[in-house]
């Protein structure tokens, strides 16, 4: 028996302080919490930054030390930093570091590095050793190049070598959300379907039972399966709540890829033990034959300024498209001719917002509201012709006419300068996996003492 | 048969990325019955089409257990992608809801 306490979906999303006392209550065998995600685009990979703040991350992270001390277990952080780059991995550590020495109490770090260098990488795929998952992009050995960011998704090996260090708290890179839950269940000899059907249900903590927003949640791991126990006042874990999880942000809710084999869950059986606890049982674990782990990368994909005008006037509302295409045509003519800008180098679009901002050209729905906001996004190779281009931008978003025979318009800016600069934007250009002999090899660990 | 739209028959509809390159929407449809109307009117090529997507990549999955309905597609732009419109893929579910099936 493993039980594995998980206090939330994310460190930063905070946690039920009265459940984790009872967590730490029911004498856990390891915390194990996850740290981020590519949920929230890929500027965070591309600038190897963190997207919650810092004073959340750190009360949260100097409760959940505290809860390891009184429960004399180890902590473990995955994907820590939102991306799991080097960099972000060296801001918890830094957190953690300000944390031990305010609660004077020395601890053992261990820290797993999921970073890839660049020219590796390249050689790996001109190897032969790196391949695409499906709706990968098409990528060649100098993609790796323009990458301002590249890790590797360590699995359960990677977590076990970092947990046989003794370490008190493991700070790892970017991790798969399930294996910093399956990791000690599986070294303890549980079953391996249940160990990963467990951790995929419990890896948004408590969103697998009613309450989501709990968090916490407590996993009994075993030899046949595992059961599954939200630990706030008021939530339930229910056979639907659990199963129905499957289908969270996985586009086949019956597979789940992991380095090293897939877990599939077709025969799983989900029964109430309780009101609030729920059993599965028969998932299976299927090895396979080369053993791979995931890469995600991103790259700068231009600079961005953006200008919004807000629309009132029922007839440019009604005609708002044809509006901003004419502006598109005549502005993007104006940034050629003036600054001899070549096409392939900026792009400008505008959205309307409140008709066709979400889907554009496949919208159904043709009611017109009473007021628009046209976003216009300008996408330049540089910052300088950024800015440039918005301010080029600015004029016809205030007073473009739809004709040439009507009165000028005057449109709504929200502030002075309407011109917002986003700077540089990213994007994914990765959905590829790495094949290797030995899973350590595209990882690294080091053992920090503390305090 | 009278047209209806999705959401006059399902309880819910979600949509949420699966990862940077894939968009999946669940139909939760909250009964045996609307599962069985779900299952028999939703036209798993008519929402590909709604969604620009190619009706061969679809991906759709059937769970009675739950009365939900899976549907699985790359993502009509890589998520957060220039050309992307939403980054977690969370407005996709309210055009599959209005569709009519």
């Amino acid at each position: 028996m493993v039980k594995v306490l998980v206090p939330s979906g994310a460190l930063g999303l905070n946690y039920d302080k009265q459940a984790l006392a009872r967590g730490i209550a029911a004498r856990p065998d390891i915390i194990a919490i996850d740290g981020g995600s590519t949920d929230s685009g890929p500027s965070y990979l591309g600038r190897g930054v963190s997207k919650y703040a810092r004073s959340s991350t750190k009360i949260e992270w100097a409760g959940l030390m505290e809860a390891r001390a009184q429960a004399s277990c180890p902590l473990l952080i995955g994907t820590a930093g939102t991306c799991g780059t080097d960099s972000a991995v060296d801001w918890m550590l830094d957190i953690t570091r300000e944390i031990a020495a305010e609660q004077g109490r020395p601890v053992k770090i261990a820290v797993l590095r999921s970073s890839q260098d660049a020219k590796e990488m390249a050689e790996a795929f001109d190897q032969g050793r790196i391949s695409p998952l499906p709706n990968a992009p098409e990528i060649d050995a100098g993609t790796f190049a323009s990458c301002t960011n590249i890790v590797a998704l360590a699995g359960v090996e990677q977590i076990t070598a970092a947990l046989a260090t003794g370490a008190d708290i493991v700070i790892a890179g970017r991790t798969t959300d399930t294996a910093i839950i399956a990791a000690l269940p599986l070294r303890e000899g549980c079953h391996a379907g249940g160990a990963w059907h467990g951790a995929k249900i419990g890896e948004c903590g408590a969103l697998c039972a009613t309450n989501p927003q709990s968090g916490v949640i407590l996993i009994d791991f075993d030899a046949e399966g595992f059961t599954v126990t939200p630990l706030a006042d008021g939530a339930q874990a229910t056979p639907h709540t659990v199963s129905a999880h499957m289908l969270y942000e996985n586009s086949d809710p019956f597979i789940l890829h992991e380095p090293g084999g897939h877990l599939d869950v077709t025969q799983a059986r989900y029964a109430a033990l309780d009101a609030r606890s729920v059993r599965v049982t028969g998932s299976e674990w299927v090895p396979s034959d080369r053993y791979t782990v995931k890469l995600e990368g991103a790259r700068g994909a231009g600079f961005q300024t953006v200008v919004m005008a807000l629309i009132r006037d029922p007839h440019y509302v009604a005609h708002a498209e044809e509006w901003a295409d004419d502006i598109i045509q005549k502005c993007s003519a104006k940034v050629r001719d003036r600054l001899g800008a070549d096409p392939d180098d900026f792009t400008i679009e505008i959205r309307i917002i409140g008709k066709t901002a979400s889907f554009g050209t496949l919208e159904t729905n043709h009611d017109l509201p009473p007021e628009v906001g046209a976003i216009g996004i300008v996408t330049a190779k540089t910052e300088a012709l950024s800015q440039e281009v918005g301010k080029l931008l600015n004029p016809y978003l205030l007073h473009h006419p739809l004709t040439v025979e009507e009165e000028v318009p005057t449109f709504a800016f929200l502030f002075s300068p309407p011109e917002m600069y986003r700077g540089q934007t990213y994007e994914f250009v990765l959905n590829h996996v790495l094949q290797l002999d030995d899973p350590m090899d595209a990882f690294s660990l080091e053992v920090h003492e503390v305090g | 048969m009278r047209l209806a739209r999705l959401k006059d028959i399902a309880a819910k509809v979600r949509s949420k990325n699966a990862g940077p390159f894939w968009l999946t929407v669940d139909i939760f449809c909250g009964s045996s019955e609307a599962f069985a109307a779900v299952q028999q009117r939703l036209d798993t090529a008519k929402a590909a089409h709604l969604f620009g997507a190619e009706p061969q990549l679809m991906k759709r999955f059937e769970m009675p257990d739950l009365n939900v309905i899976k549907l699985s597609l790359p993502r009509p732009e890589i998520q957060g992608a220039p050309a992307d419109r939403d980054m977690h893929g969370a407005s996709w579910a309210a055009l599959l809801a209005e569709m009519e099936v």
